[in-house]
């Protein structure tokens, strides 16, 4: 199954990214031009950017992954990854823009006027990025690994070197034609194969998704135990594979259930239900409430607003990047359906991220049809890799030049983003046993649970104070992490202890809008004094220009 | 005709100097303005929290609904996969339209010229 189109495409991806990049330096001549692309960017270049920065390994990959392993419920991610854009817009976009804050320490010290809060954001922004960096650098290990058989750690170091070289030289500016690029890389890598496997399945006469007998074999195929598991086939039979055994299996063979990797067919095809599991529905409703209010949390999403020109056209831009990630987010779903049918191997090996990458050839045969989508789609995932992790090294990067280090010169810049690049790179070659949808889960919780209370209280509410912010981010964005650290590192839980921790927005998000507004009350005499000025600055009309 | 211009700029500049300078009326103004874009996310927030956060609800109280099939497709798959995506770019699209109705209204009552 080696296919020597893999590797000159994502050559190609990476040559092509950096080449754009430099085609951008060549453009950027001011230190002003290089940090905020001199607002001169147009919506649509803008929007394709904010499109193309934030469909991470995640969305690419992941989703796909977890829709054939888990199917209907996990539709939310896909759903909520989108509709954190509409949050951010109802709440946040116009009047961010209009503050003038190009980061969230900024935006902290321009509304509350408090160093000490500006310090607490930075740490946030700084972790928040860090745990976003990661799990791209090592979805970059894996699938470089998967698709040409390298070791893992070529992947996740070739992506953190070409990104942390492209920002520190290219910065802000080569960063948008570069993200705007990657967006429709991302779109064509996903779509054009996805209407060649449609075609496909029509050719062969439509077999069912989910047929009465469970899933079975299309071809014969050896799959190689990755860890110890126990099947148990349809006629009863029930089997130990050790790591490393190679099990074989006959075109026609059912699919084995691999003890808690395999769903059965209902659960997979029908949302869960009440009474049976209420933990599945907290589950679902508190990973609505992290992906609809992480987005305007994570740092690389923010720091793309001050680009436009006014509040109103962040809306607009806004908007349109609405409609872009919907358009995207219609195509996993196809990817984690046909898995099913052509790919049920993964449901053996477990390892469902691979399905976007290995369904083409796995479909389409290994002729040059297939060879050839193959190749897009890891082209595309590579897309994926560069652009989220290039926005995110920017956004740290921005943060820690100009509040840690203490300069806002290009020179600061770039030491910054060595220094912000290094540390998920050795991360991520030292935990390579992390979940990649899990963690990013997680980081989108943590903001959601910090900088989410901050931002639409600070924009909407009068009596928010610098005390209310602190207690409010330290609770929620805290507890929110002290999850992710059991989760990551803890002992394994069980029952409602095990869902509290693992998908903690539910309880994190209402607790710190809880204890921003208690503390806010209580310490009713810190409201700034220029807050009229301020709230007038936020939401007055562009067009008075005040 | 000149004298009736810079007359309208007089007023014109003391409505925003009103606004700037943080007077009753402008701090009244603002306000105004802030609870109705306030009021107008909170209802649309709204329609997507009925719209989209009730499927959990419902497809867990009635089962039935989720086994429903539509052109061959379970009716929560199409839902989720596939409505969902315009259903938020038209709440997105209503609200560009709407909030920028309010900064318009906002606008004219600034530049109102009989005041």
């Amino acid at each position: 199954m080696e296919n020597g189109l893999v590797i000159p495409a994502i050559v190609a991806v990476t040559l092509l990214t950096v080449g754009i990049g430099f085609w951008g330096l060549r453009l950027a001549r001011t230190t002003s031009d290089f940090l905020v692309a001199s607002r001169a960017v147009s919506p649509t270049w803008n929007a394709a950017a904010i499109g193309g920065e934030y469909l991470s390994a995640a969305s690419f990959l992941g989703v796909a992954g977890l829709i054939l392993k888990y199917g209907v419920d996990v539709l939310w991610y896909p759903v909520g990854f989108a509709a954190g854009y509409l949050a951010l817009l109802l709440f946040v976009a116009a009047p961010l823009r209009r503050s003038g804050a190009f980061t969230l320490p900024d935006f902290c010290e321009l509304r509350l006027g408090s160093r000490r809060l500006r310090i607490l954001a930075t740490a946030f922004v700084i972790f928040i990025g860090w745990l976003y960096l990661v799990p791209q650098l090592q979805g970059a290990g894996l699938t470089l690994a998967t698709v040409t058989g390298s070791a893992y750690p070529v992947g996740a170091v070739l992506v953190a070197v070409v990104v942390t070289a492209n920002v520190a030289l290219g910065g802000m500016r080569a960063i948008t034609f570069v993200q705007a690029f990657q967006y429709w890389l991302k779109l064509t890598a996903l779509a054009v194969p996805a209407i060649f496997l449609a075609l496909q399945w029509q050719a062969d006469a439509r077999p069912a998704v989910t047929p009465p007998d469970g899933p079975t074999f299309r071809t014969a195929i050896s799959v190689v135990v990755e860890h110890p598991a126990t099947l148990t086939f349809p006629d009863g039979e029930v089997r130990g594979v050790r790591a490393g055994e190679t099990v074989v299996f006959q075109a026609g063979d059912p699919v084995p259930e691999v003890a808690g990797v395999t769903i059965d067919a209902a659960d997979w095809l029908l949302p869960s239900t009440a009474g049976a599991d209420d933990r599945g529905l907290f589950a679902t409703y508190s990973l609505i409430l992290a992906t609809f209010l992480g987005t305007m949390g994570l740092p690389h999403v923010l720091v793309r607003f001050y680009t436009n020109p006014d509040g109103a056209a962040a809306r607009r831009t806004t908007l349109v990047v609405l409609a872009l990630v919907g358009v995207f987010y219609l195509l996993p779903t196809i990817y984690g359906v046909l898995g099913r049918i052509y790919t049920p191997q993964l449901l053996v090996t477990g390892q469902t991220d691979a399905v976007v990458v290995l369904l083409p050839e796995a479909a389409l045969g290994h002729g040059t049809t297939g060879r050839l989508l193959a190749a897009l789609v890891a082209a595309g995932a590579f897309a994926a890799f560069l652009s989220t992790s290039s926005g995110l090294l920017t956004s740290v990067a921005g943060v820690i030049s100009t509040d840690v280090l203490g300069r806002g010169s290009v020179r600061g810049f770039r030491l910054a983003t060595v220094i912000a690049g290094v540390v998920p790179a050795i991360l991520a070659l030292n935990v390579s046993g992390l979940d990649v949808s899990q963690v990013v889960g997680l980081a989108f919780a943590v903001a959601a649970s910090s900088f989410c209370p901050l931002l639409v209280l600070g924009i909407w509410w009068r009596g928010l104070t610098d005390l209310g912010a602190a207690a409010g981010v330290l609770v929620g964005g805290g507890a929110a992490i002290a999850a992710v650290l059991v989760t990551v590192v803890g002992p394994p839980l069980h029952g409602w202890p095990a869902t509290l921790v693992a998908q903690p927005a539910a309880w994190t998000v209402p607790l710190a809008f809880a204890v921003t507004v208690l503390v806010s009350a209580a310490s009713r005499r810190r409201v700034p004094a220029d807050v009229g000025a301020t709230m007038l600055r936020l939401h007055a009309p562009d067009t008075l220009r005040l | 005709m000149l004298a009736e211009v810079s007359r309208r700029e007089d007023r014109h500049e003391r409505t925003r100097a009103e606004l700037a300078e943080q007077t009753r009326v402008g701090e009244a103004l603002v306000r105004g303005l802030v609870r109705a874009q306030l009021a107008l996310a909170l209802r649309l927030s709204l329609v997507v929290l009925i719209g989209l956060g009730g499927l959990p609800w419902l497809f867990a109280i009635a089962p039935a609904v989720g086994r429903v099939t539509v052109l061959g497709v379970k009716l929560p798959w199409l839902l989720l996969g596939v409505a969902s995506f315009p259903f938020l770019i038209g709440v997105g699209w209503a609200y560009v339209r709407l909030a920028e109705r309010n900064e318009q209204d906002f606008t004219d009552l600034v530049q109102r010229p009989e005041r």
